[in-house]
């Protein structure tokens, strides 16, 4: 089914909270896609980064409900190589933080086997507990 | 006995609904020297200049005040009308009081009248002083240089050699032709580049009135317009071209292999070689970097197998020196350097090249003799090195679109098997049949695709380069092996323009490329006199746009040149010989070079070495700069001279109330009092206790001027001048600041605030930053009060002493 978006007040409020939030001036994302080329974790993302930019541009606040950016590692391999000197993983950031600031634990480090807590490296479990909690 | 008209304009009530037009005529008919004034419903239409040229007439007028709208607005008007009626144009004052009066202060009418009142003031009391001067008339030639022999040069050559002018043509490679020498064919037509070049080319060789110094570079360009020495530094060939039938027995004899330029080094070259087979001129060059024959003599095998005895080892540089008038700079463009984008591993990865080394593989493979195999599947990479602030190049260089648009079609076309695909990011097919010519393509079979390629990566064995994308239409991640992968590398500014926009002071936009003296109006002058763009030089541009901006400037060029003499403004300095002790503290004053000392002869003076300061007003630019550097208040500029500027600061401070302040702007022609007119046309308002004085540039604002209007009753100073980058007096700004450091120097230590006095470098589109820096100056001189009479006073005393010890 196509989706039909409306574009509100509403929406511009929504890319101000981001832009401000990620100190980036999105409104100048070009939508070339070197993000999307360079970013390692895309395969398992269900919406691309670029995609991301422009839902954020366009102020569709269901890029809230999208998984892409709490799969993204803050490699920053976006960030270096795009063409308009965007700061991507700034954005992700940020909207990361409009979820995080609500403060809820999604997961329980305690509940991790000891077996995988010995397993997983520090830098893991450091930001699991910066992502998934609150 | 002076007989001042004054004309006051209502502008069709743009003036007259703020500005109570009857008072201002009141006022301005109570002046000194005033003979009569006058108001009209509109002073530009042919009534109202009537009216000027009549009174002219009958009333016998010597100068003219109109208070109207801005000078640059209708300035050319009335000097012409001045003009008609005999009179000289110099002699006219405008004083702006809708620009800078009835617009910007629309909303307080009593107060922009007196303000209207007091701008009349000050232009009367300018006009007082002003002299009939006429327009100086310089001889000049019909000699042009032109830098470089690519598209740009070639046309601006032919057609200034066609119109009878004497062309020198400079180029540094062996052969002209330039870059399009080395493309295949043409968008959006296909023409074969070299066929459609060739002719042109040939017509520079044969024409007599274009002297060819191919292989040579420019060492030095002295001087000015109708009188610019240059300098040509030719490079030996070793072969004599009245000798050399072009054989080629010397190439098969020659044992040094070297990359070709012509074909980006994918083949080789003999260390003598002819550089295209069109080239022109048409003979061999020996290359001395690679050659054997050369300190030491250690080979010499094409000497012997030359019959004609063209060859000559012992041949050395040669310098040519020659005049010219004007000079047209076509140096032209470099392609991006692809290995400076990392990523796509140009350089090392073996099947990505650039869409230049594409254009020689097209030649070779239509010539029925390929260079290397293309592949099955192929890429063409958009943008490489454009729009991307990751190689700090932020512009479009606007012929890969089309380029690419080009090259991908001729290569599906010789094998429709082959899959063919574009990736970009927007595509931009603007020109003359350029969508036609992508439709065409696409409907060839091509594939455009849009999304910017993120990495390429080799594959070690078979060598297939595997492109990562995201096709942002679909939002699906492509990665994908190609055969052969094409970078559509953008432009550079070419390293060889450096030198001359050195030697000619020529400034660059942010881009790199070389900046015309205006955007829009003077697309292919310079702000250097008799020095005109061709070409890329002065942005990415296509063939036709390149040889329309070459033959512009060459019209431009004859414009100046055409008449055997060309006029210009009086706005120059002169010396009051009176007064000049010889002392020669203002010769290196001059980013010109225009003032010398000569001998002062029988003519007696103050002189200590018998000197007198001299201006070369072929070379003077009006700027004003050298005043302050003078002692003796020797030296002045024509139309702004010291005792002009004193009266107008005079009339500036008449009126200031008991308690009041008053703030002096002095804004420069270029920009200060352009963003003034702009800020009053947007109808910004600012403060009203300001007055605007109009300058060439804030640099002919002398210490001595500034310490004046302070002791004549000003509270603040704001020099308003156009920043640095685009100043037409590239110096001013340094100038200005030296000058700021004295006044503010002395201004402590007589205990009054130093930051009365300021300097704002502008750009014309800084409405809000205009109206800032008034208001704030305004209010901090509030703040501290009124300089107190004996504060001025104070400031007044022994102001030679306190600036010059």
């Amino acid at each position: 089914m196509i989706k039909k978006i409306a574009i509100t007040s509403e929406n511009v409020d929504f890319l101000e909270k981001i832009s401000k939030l990620s100190d980036q001036v999105i409104t100048k994302c070009d939508q070339c896609g070197t993000c999307s080329g360079s970013c390692p974790m895309v395969g398992e993302m269900d919406i691309t980064p670029a995609q991301l930019m422009r839902m954020v541009l366009l102020g569709q606040e269901e890029v809230m409900d999208s998984k892409a950016m709490w799969i993204c590692a803050s490699c920053f391999a976006c960030t270096v190589r795009c063409p308009r000197g965007l700061d991507v993983s700034r954005v992700a950031e940020a909207l990361r933080q409009i979820t995080l600031r609500q403060a809820v634990d999604h997961i329980d480090l305690n509940d991790i086997p000891d077996c995988e807590m010995k397993r997983l490296p520090q830098i893991a479990l450091v930001s699991a507990g910066r992502k998934f909690t609150g | 006995m002076k007989k001042i008209g004054v004309y006051i304009c209502h502008c069709g009530g743009n003036i007259s609904e703020v500005v109570d037009v009857k008072k201002v005529v009141a006022f301005a008919e109570k002046e000194a020297d005033v003979a009569l004034v006058r108001d009209h419903e509109h002073m530009c239409s042919e009534t109202g200049q009537k009216l000027v040229m009549d009174d002219i007439a009958g009333h016998k007028l010597d100068k003219v005040v109109i208070a109207a709208c801005s000078p640059q607005f209708q300035g050319p008007t009335f000097k012409a009308t001045l003009e008609k009626a005999g009179l000289s144009p110099y002699v006219l004052e405008m004083a702006n009081i809708r620009e800078q009066c009835a617009w910007p202060h629309f909303d307080f009418p009593a107060e922009a009248t007196e303000k209207a009142q007091g701008l009349a003031r000050i232009a009367i009391a300018k006009a007082r002083l002003d002299e009939p001067l006429t327009k100086k008339t310089f001889p000049i030639g019909k000699r042009v240089l032109v830098v470089g022999a690519g598209v740009a040069g070639i046309q601006a050559s032919l057609d200034l050699a066609d119109a009878g002018f004497d062309v020198h043509l400079v180029e540094s490679k062996p052969s002209i032709g330039g870059k399009m020498l080395q493309l295949s064919r043409t968008f959006p037509t296909e023409d074969c580049a070299a066929c459609i070049l060739s002719p042109k080319m040939a017509d520079v060789g044969a024409n007599p009135n274009i002297h060819l110094w191919a292989y040579s570079e420019i060492e030095d360009i002295q001087g000015y317009l109708g009188n610019y020495k240059v300098t040509v530094r030719k490079k030996p060939t070793y072969v004599d071209p009245d000798k050399c039938t072009c054989c080629g027995e010397c190439v098969d004899a020659c044992p040094v292999a070297v990359p070709k330029e012509l074909d980006e080094g994918l083949s080789t070259r003999k260390a003598i070689y002819l550089a295209s087979p069109i080239a022109v001129p048409h003979s061999y060059v020996i290359d001395d970097k690679t050659c054997l024959g050369i300190f030491p003599l250690a080979c010499g095998k094409c000497q012997d197998v030359c019959d004609p005895g063209a060859i000559d080892f012992d041949v050395y540089p040669e310098s040519i020196t020659f005049t010219v008038d004007t000079i047209v700079v076509g140096t032209g463009y470099e392609i991006f350097d692809a290995t400076q984008k990392k990523v796509y591993g140009f350089g090392k990865y073996e099947n990505v090249i650039t869409a230049l080394d594409m254009e020689r593989m097209i030649v070779y493979a239509s010539e029925g003799n390929p260079m290397r195999p293309m592949g099955k599947k192929i890429a063409f990479i958009q943008c490489v090195g454009s729009r991307d602030e990751q190689v700090k190049n932020e512009y479009c260089s606007r012929i890969c679109c089309m380029y690419a648009v080009k090259l991908s079609q001729l290569v599906k076309r010789s094998d429709p098997k082959r899959d063919v695909y574009v990736f970009y990011t927007d595509l931009r097919a603007y020109g003359k049949g350029f969508e036609e010519y992508y439709k065409r393509g696409q409907a060839e079979g091509v594939k455009y695709i849009r999304g910017r390629p993120a990495e390429l990566i080799e594959d070690p064995r078979t060598k297939k380069i595997t492109l990562k994308v995201e096709d942002t239409l679909t939002r699906d991640i492509i990665e994908s092996e190609f055969d052969l992968v094409v970078l559509s590398v953008g432009l550079r500014p070419h390293p060889g323009t450096e030198r001359i926009a050195n030697l000619l002071r020529l400034a660059k936009s942010p881009d790199g490329f070389l900046q015309e003296a205006h955007p829009k109006f003077r697309p292919v002058d310079t702000l250097t006199d008799g020095v005109f763009l061709a070409g890329t030089v002065q942005g990415p541009k296509d063939i036709p746009d390149t040889v329309a901006q070459a033959s512009a400037a060459s019209s431009r060029a004859i414009r100046l040149m055409n008449r055997g003499e060309y006029d210009v403004d009086p706005v120059m300095a002169f010396v009051h010989e009176a007064s000049c002790d010889g002392c020669g503290l203002c010769v290196g004053q001059c980013p010109t070079n225009a003032i010398s000392l000569a001998s002062r002869g029988s003519n007696a003076g103050p002189s200590l070495s018998g000197k007198v300061a001299e201006i070369n007003e072929a070379l003077c630019k009006g700027c004003g700069s050298c005043i302050a550097s003078c002692p003796k208040d020797a030296l002045d500029l024509h139309c702004y001279t010291n005792d002009q500027l004193a009266e107008e600061i005079r009339a500036a401070l008449a009126a200031k109330k008991g308690g009041d302040v008053r703030v002096l702007v002095f804004a420069d022609d270029m920009t200060g009092y352009r963003l003034a007119d702009n800020v009053g046309t947007a109808k910004m308002p600012y403060a009203l206790d300001s007055r605007i004085i109009r300058v060439p540039s804030c640099c002919r604002i002398t210490p001595k001027l500034m310490l004046q209007a302070f002791a004549l009753g000003a509270d603040g100073i704001l020099l308003c001048e156009s920043e640095a980058k685009s100043n037409p007096y590239p110096h001013s700004v340094s100038t200005i600041k030296s000058n700021l450091a004295k006044v503010k120097g002395i201004l402590e230590n007589e205990k009054i605030h130093r930051d009365r006095v300021r300097l704002v470098e502008f750009v014309t589109v800084m409405l809000g930053g205009f109206v800032k820096n008034i208001n704030e100056l305004s209010n901090f001189v509030r703040k501290l009060g009124p300089l107190s009479a004996e504060e001025s006073g104070r400031l007044g005393q022994d102001m030679d002493k306190k600036l010059f010890g």
